[in-house]
């Protein structure tokens, strides 16, 4: 249980997504000028990243690694290099899927996640812990404790740099770097915050 | 973009229309492989050939995909595109393999690729959209060679692993400034060579939300 909990502040906080190792910036810096969005975003990834984690880590140990369709009586076969086509294969129809489930059991969460469910897809977040599972070798359980804080890790940042953005817009900044350029310079100014985290070990 | 020549398409996209400055297209790995230029120019070289055979093989198609599942084409395009230069790396150059680690498969996210077949292979003929992927490879790597050149430099005293300003460590005058070998120092290069480049091409220059208007209040006596 400790193992599992240790797991999970790590995957929060000492190697958040966004802010160490810079995955899902694209729409980390697109979608965070206002608080709603960025917290609909947020939920949208912590759902998807903790369904498709797991479900990659399934297909990974029972089909696609090393020896591992020895069920099937092929134990030489090493079907890992199509790891990524199928990862993303998963996680393409997991939200295609969740779109329309979402759709017709909860309308409400629906319409709150909106355009964001389909934009997932391509984030790299969601591939970049998919990949980061395989080459940790997380177990079933972790992988589903891992999918999760991954999840909350990136969500926590994004709605902390929306709440940023939305002061910042009143202040007088530099004409070159209005817009995109201070957006990275705050993003830097809090991936040195989290920094702070990198020195507990768990 | 029908009538852009061929030099427009291949040269525009480096400082005019650059896909990390302008476009906020392909950042995450921009700041996660910039630590040393060697990995760097790996890391642009499998961009830049992925997004051009990605933009050809799209465009080639782009007459038979059905609407409605063109991303699915376009992500199994460039995922077994991705696969081929995961493998060669694998075999030709495996130290730098490691070192990359996981970022080689995260260009199926990266959003150039994507963006770009998607914003122009599918309205554009073959060899317009093979360069049109050449020129945005070489826009990133325009910008992942400037990050990576200071970030080594200051942060290592180096440049491709041969040392350059002797460290301290070692007996040398240079004392290395490890801040650049962090993560933060990437955000706040590319911070400022956006604003380099916005004051050199100030048609970039975002519209302010807000106006602050002039400080009017007359002072009481």
């Amino acid at each position: 249980m400790e193992h599992y909990l240790s797991l999970l502040l790590k995957a929060i906080f000492v190697e958040n997504m966004a802010l160490a190792f810079f995955l899902g910036m694209c729409t980390f810096l697109a979608i965070s000028k206002k608080i709603e969005a960025a917290t609909g975003l947020g939920i949208a990834v912590v759902v998807v990243l903790t369904v498709t984690v797991p479900v990659n880590n399934l297909l990974y140990n029972t089909i696609l690694r090393e020896g591992a369709l020895d069920w099937a009586g092929l134990p030489n076969v090493d079907l890992s290099f199509l790891g990524l086509l199928t990862y993303i294969g998963v996680i393409a129809a997991i939200v295609q899927i969740m779109e329309m489930v979402l759709d017709k059991y909860i309308p409400a969460l629906y319409a709150a996640l909106g355009v964001f469910l389909p934009l997932i897809t391509v984030n790299c977040a969601i591939l970049g812990a998919s990949l980061f599972m395989v080459e940790r070798d997380y177990t079933f359980g972790e992988s589903l404790v891992y999918g999760f804080g991954a999840g909350v890790g990136w969500a926590l940042a994004i709605i902390a740099l929306a709440g940023i953005r939305e002061k910042l817009k009143y202040s007088d900044v530099p004409n070159g770097l209005r817009g995109l350029g201070i957006t990275f310079i705050t993003v830097g100014l809090m991936s040195l915050g989290f920094m702070s985290f990198s020195g507990i070990s768990l | 973009m029908a009538g852009s020549t061929a030099k427009q398409v291949l040269f525009e996209p480096i400082f005019s229309n650059n896909p990390i400055a302008l476009q906020i297209l392909g950042i995450c790995s921009a700041l996660a492989v910039t630590t040393s230029m060697s990995v760097s120019i790996v890391m642009c070289l499998a961009v830049t050939a992925v997004t051009a055979f990605s933009n050809l093989a799209v465009s080639l198609v782009r007459t038979q995909i059905p609407g409605s599942i063109r991303i699915i084409v376009q992500m199994t395009i460039i995922a077994s595109l991705v696969i081929v230069v995961d493998q060669i790396l694998k075999a030709y150059a495996y130290e730098i393999s490691k070192q990359l680690s996981v970022f080689v498969g995260l260009i199926i996210t990266n959003c150039i690729v994507m963006g770009r077949a998607e914003g122009f292979a599918m309205t554009n003929p073959p060899l317009m959209s093979f360069l049109d992927g050449i020129g945005n490879g070489l826009g990133y790597s325009v910008i992942l060679l400037f990050v990576a050149f200071f970030r080594e430099l200051l942060g290592a005293g180096s440049l491709f692993g041969v040392s350059l300003m002797p460290v301290v460590n070692e007996g040398g005058w240079y004392v290395p400034n490890g801040l650049l070998l962090l993560p933060p120092s990437a955000f706040f290069i590319i911070g400022l060579a956006i604003w380099g480049l916005r004051t050199w091409k100030p048609e970039q220059v975002e519209e302010p939300d807000y106006k602050l208007s002039r400080h009017t209040v007359k002072e009481a006596f």
